[in-house]
């Protein structure tokens, strides 16, 4: 199609299909419902990167001179529960799985349109209340809430912060309620499950996680609140509990939780790659499998957030044993998607700089697992800021760059219109450089012996802190510039076809943005999944 | 303009060189396959970038041998980094038999360490070189963690419980320890150093200027000043156990397990006596729980140690016997509260 | 392509081919759904187990303390009223609406017992300082600080399982005027179907929380 030729929305679109406050908020729309659970996240995300920014302004200077003690473990506890909860583990599923899934297994909807929107209301709820501890008094236990100190010491929010986690949960598990029924009893006539984009596998086992981890920390936090509220003992070690068991039940869910974080990215790389590449991802099957396996072995190696918290030296070894196999999986996954790129067609657009800039930066993340998982080694590095620098690696470097890939991924399906690409490549590289200069040091750091949670520290450490905030301040500039080009894209970017990335996927078969009902009519699949054309057509560069 | 920036910890141990080894395999790794896959990826999106607008890519899907070749070996690499990393793991957990033992309290937000010789410290712990030192640790309130960088071992210090680490020290100096775990408002505040001294001058600090007499001493006087010894006497007339020469045994209890005398069932049994009660006698010790400080507990224990070993109490100053100005005298009934 | 489904049965949702599919989904559904719940209450047993192995004794004799009677009928309430649930479901499998409606009302009348006594019991352990906190007294001295956690367990668990009966409840009374307007045919009637799954769900919890709560340590 010649590029003179402008191109107009279709006339009806889900966009357009009602006007008004009640139209959005009592919408069973699923592709409704991911722009409102966009918003949340954003939200959230803001305030947590607001947190991160005065710890890092915080740690510029050895001695803790902007705020004080108690601010500090307010600001890095607050950082962490707005992080975790309210953005990394809903980000991808709720708003890109939500919008996507139905519309790539040639769906009307998910299984339960309600339901969804009942996790948005319980989503929202549940940050109202953590936002309410907030600001009453903010919450200072760090996000793992170990006891005693949160169940009887701490002077904080720490029950409306509790109940506002507690709540959250639920948006969780019903979401990946929703999207295991729906995958299992909705997929098109001929779309058999090794069909199905492997997307769709990476949330199909994030949600396992989702539904089987979930209600384990809803009850633990459940009673570490009924202690503060009606002095129940099971944590107290002065009235016969042991506070080490909070801790197994913790980390039962919070380890598989990073799961949750990282397969839906995972999924996302899996469709950025093929798309940009023009070619199936190698291994498919392996792929698929791969995130089945991750989600299992995931419930197995929890101990190793306590390997010197106590436990007897043969459980330490069985979890380290269980924490290298588990890194089998992803390591798959990274050597396929290297392979698809083997003899690909392949694009430099912002999407699959995101999608190259994962692989590499999960690589490393992924490599510094080893270190921890090896118990001799993690003895020394727990607790420090190793540990921080290899979260945020995977979290940051992996989950928060696949969710912005496939953000501008898909921007065109959900908003019709494009983006000022030049100005989002030089995002991503600022994010990149950012992210490295924030986070690389923090190894370094660790190792040398700084802990986690220290807001004051010895001074010699001082240079690396520095280099760490400078990375920090860039890294937040290159979080800001996409907000700003998106939301103006969304009046002024140019409209694009119901295909402009020349893939192959259910979700491109349909307009840009697609109607309310998704397709006109019922899609029957006879092929595989990615299985590209000779040639494509109607590419609009 | 920053002095001393160091990019790596000070090597002060026996195992802080394993463990160091066993970091630098894993760097090389690291780099290893990072630049692997980053260089093909680069390598790759040059060479096979699009060239025309609505060119696609190979038919190539999979390739079983590949994929079986690209577990197996990652697979063998990781079994190898978890033998290492375990039997690093194993000699930290198993301390050797002669160590120098200490005793270490954590409370918000200090450390408090115990010499046997009664030698307190606050913040500053000093040791000799060449020695296995064993620290055996517990806390007043919340869970923290006792780390020393320089000889890369940390463990967590539980409230109810002891936890252990051991490390011999090479190298004379002052190195850093740290809480690791988080504890509330002055985590970051929880610090001190660890002063590590040749040993004729560690004698030497160590027999100066202490006045209380050793652990094991202080002990006995609490012994008998709680009334202990009216139902734990050296003959079988008390209606409690005879504790000479008890410790490092195994008892029998009323259920019929058999556990260890260590410094966690002597602590149990003081604070908690009948959950664990010794077959044959009655549930009628009272519980110490509250009235006893971890402190005193320390001191009980290293009595009981001592208590018929043959070994001679380190004795008390001539002056001793009675409390100095300024001195807790612990009475039944209550001293400090948790 | 596929034609749209001719079929437009008033609760067929827009969403789902034919009506079929709209149940398999929602049973499906339901099953995920317990499964949660099963880890949900999977947390308090684990931390059951763990404390019961480490406190036998404590644990037996706070045991001994509830009342074995109020627990045994409960226990048969509680299996009567999945009885009826099961004659609730077959009456909507066969259109009888009438044996639908008294089937349900008699499920949530013995759902209400069993919460009567419930609340009894309750009543009891507050009179007996058996309620952790500060008020917590326990006869044996020896053993009082692992009786606390004992109770402690008890409290959430049975509280929880309670709670789920309150919804079961309301649940109940939501088929209830389903199965009075109508709603519920012998061609649409898998609502039912999956309330009476979480029924089940909340009776067969049960039937763990009795044994380990009120049985330790009695024999014959």
């Amino acid at each position: 199609m010649p590029r003179t030729n402008p191109l107009l929305l279709p006339p009806r679109h889900y966009l357009n299909n009602g006007f008004g406050v009640r139209s959005w908020l009592l919408t069973r729309d699923h592709k409704r419902i991911a722009l409102l659970y966009l918003v949340g996240v954003t939200l959230f995300f803001f305030i947590g990167g607001a947190f991160a920014v005065m710890i890092r302004l915080e740690l510029a200077t050895p001695a803790g001179e902007l705020v004080t003690d108690d601010t500090y473990n307010k600001l890095f506890t607050l950082h962490g529960v707005m992080m975790v909860f309210f953005f990394l583990i809903p980000a991808i599923p709720a708003v890109l799985g939500n919008f996507l899934i139905p519309l790539m297994i040639g769906a009307k909807d998910l299984a339960f349109p309600k339901l969804n929107l009942a996790s948005w209301y319980i989503y929202m709820i549940g940050a109202t209340f953590t936002l309410y501890a907030v600001v009453t008094g903010g919450l200072d236990t760090g996000w793992t809430f170990y006891t005693p100190f949160s169940s009887a010491y701490s002077t904080t929010q720490v029950v409306p912060a509790a109940v506002g986690i507690f709540i959250t949960g639920f948006s969780s598990i019903l979401t990946g309620l929703n999207f295991i029924v729906t995958i299992h009893r909705m997929r098109a006539p001929g779309l058999t499950w090794f069909r199905l984009p492997l997307f769709v596998w990476s949330h199909y086992a994030a949600s396992l996680i989702m539904v089987l981890g979930t209600p384990v920390v809803a009850i633990t936090i459940l009673m570490v609140a009924a202690e503060r509220i009606f002095g129940f003992g099971l944590f107290d070690p002065n009235r016969g509990g042991d506070p080490v068991l909070f801790q197994h039940l913790f980390w039962f869910y919070s380890h598989p939780a990073v799961y949750i974080m990282i397969l839906p990215a995972m999924g996302v790389i899996s469709e950025l790659v093929a798309a940009f590449c023009r070619k199936q991802v190698f291994g498919y099957t392996f792929v698929a499998f791969a995130s089945l396996g991750i989600a299992v072995l995931g419930f197995l190696v929890w101990g190793h957030h306590m390997f010197v918290a106590g436990q007897s030296v043969y459980a330490a070894l069985i979890f380290s044993i269980l924490s290298f196999l588990v890194a089998i999986p992803s390591a798959i996954k990274v050597f396929n998607w290297t392979a698809t790129m083997y003899k690909g067609s392949i694009a430099w657009e912002t999407p699959m700089l995101y999608a190259i800039g994962f692989i590499g930066l999960f690589t490393i993340g992924g490599l510094t697992g080893l270190f921890l998982a090896a118990v001799g080694l993690d003895v020394h590095v727990t607790d420090t800021y190793f540990i921080v620098a290899h979260f945020h690696y995977i979290m940051v470097g992996g989950t928060i760059m696949g969710y912005l890939g496939g953000l501008h991924y898909w921007w065109p399906k959900i908003s019709g219109r494009t983006y000022n690409e030049l100005l989002a490549k030089v995002s991503a590289a600022i994010i990149f450089f950012g992210f490295n200069l924030t986070f690389f040091p923090q190894f370094i750091v660790g190792y040398l012996g700084m802990p986690r949670r220290y807001h004051a520290y010895p001074p010699e450490f001082q240079l690396l802190n520095v280099l760490s905030s400078a990375g920090a301040s860039i890294l937040g500039v290159g979080y800001l510039i996409p907000m700003i080009y998106l939301a103006w894209s969304l009046r002024y970017g140019r409209i694009v076809g119901s295909n402009p990335w020349g893939a192959v996927g259910l979700e491109w078969t349909t307009t840009s943005p697609p109607p309310t009902e998704n397709f006109a009519e019922t899609p029957v699949v006879t092929w595989d999944a990615y299985e590209y054309p000779t040639e494509v057509h109607g590419h609009v560069a | 303009m920053w002095p001393g920036t160091p990019l790596f910890p000070d090597t002060a141990s026996t195992m802080a060189h394993r463990v160091d080894a066993l970091y630098f395999f894993l760097i090389g790794l690291t780099a290893f396959f990072s630049l692997l896959i980053a260089g093909l990826i680069i390598y790759y999106a040059i060479k096979f970038r699009r060239r025309a607008p609505d060119s696609v890519g190979a038919r190539l899907s999979g390739g079983l041998v590949l994929e079986i070749t690209w577990t197996v070996i990652p697979l063998g690499i990781v079994l190898v980094i978890f033998t290492w990393g375990a039997s690093v793991f194993f000699a930290m957990a198993r301390p050797p038999a002669d160590t120098l033992n200490i005793y270490v309290v954590g409370k918000q937000w200090m450390w408090k360490f115990q010499h046997l010789n009664g030698a307190r410290e606050i913040n500053e712990l000093h040791v000799p070189i060449g020695q296995p030192v064993k620290l055996i640790m517990t806390s007043e309130d919340v869970i923290h963690d006792l780390f020393f960088p320089a000889f890369r071992v940390k463990a967590d210090v539980i409230p109810g419980r002891y936890t252990e680490i051991w490390f011999e020290a090479t190298r004379p100096g002052t190195y850093h320890l740290f809480c690791a775990e988080y504890c509330g408002t002055r985590h970051s505040g929880m610090i001190g150093q660890v002063v590590v001294l040749e040993p004729s001058e560690f004698q030497t600090w160590l027999s100066s200027g202490q006045a209380e007499g050793s652990l094991a001493s202080a002990g006995g006087k609490l012994f008998r000043d709680l009334a202990c010894n009216t139902c734990h006497r050296s003959d079988a007339q008390g209606r409690g156990p005879v504790l000479d020469g008890l410790f490092g045994k195994t008892v029998t209890l009323q259920s019929g397990d058999r556990i260890a005398v260590d410094e966690a069932y002597i602590r149990e049994s003081i604070v908690n006596p009948n959950e664990k009660l010794t077959a044959g006698f009655q549930p009628i010790m009272p519980a110490y729980q509250g009235q006893v400080t971890e402190e005193q507990l320390l001191e009980l224990i290293e009595y009981v140690r001592a208590l018929g070993t043959g070994t001679s109490l380190p004795s008390l100053r001539p002056d001793a016997g009675g409390p100095r100005p300024g001195e807790n005298t612990p009475s039944r009934g209550g001293n400090v509260p948790r | 392509m596929l034609p749209e489904a001719a079929e437009h049965h008033p609760a067929l949702a827009h969403h789902f081919d034919n009506l079929a599919q709209q149940k398999e989904a929602a049973t499906l559904g339901m099953w995920v759904f317990l499964v949660t719940e099963v880890l949900f209450f999977g947390g308090l047993f684990a931390a059951y187990s763990i404390y019961r192995g480490w406190y036998p004794d404590a644990f037996a004799a706070a045991s001994h303390t509830l009342d074995i009677t109020f627990g045994t009928v409960n226990t048969a309430v509680l299996i009567t009223s999945s009885l009826t649930m099961a004659l609730a479901v077959h009456s909507a499998q066969t259109g009888e609406r009438r044996l639908l409606m008294l089937f349900l009302v008699a499920t949530m009348i013995l759902g209400a017992v069993f919460l009567g006594i419930k609340g009894v019991e309750y009543a009891h352990k507050f009179t007996e300082h058996h309620v952790p906190g500060a008020t917590f007294h326990f006869e044996e001295e020896a053993l009082s600080r692992h009786a606390q956690v004992f109770f402690s367990l008890y409290f959430v668990m049975t509280g929880l399982h309670a709670l789920h009966m309150i919804i079961g409840l309301g649940i109940m009374l939501w088929m209830l005027w389903w199965a009075w307007r109508g709603t519920i045919t012998s061609e649409y009637y898998s609502p039912v179907e999956i309330s009476g799954l979480y029924w089940h769900f909340v009776d067969i919890v049960w039937i763990f929380l009795f044994p380990l709560l009120y049985l330790i340590g009695r024999h014959g």
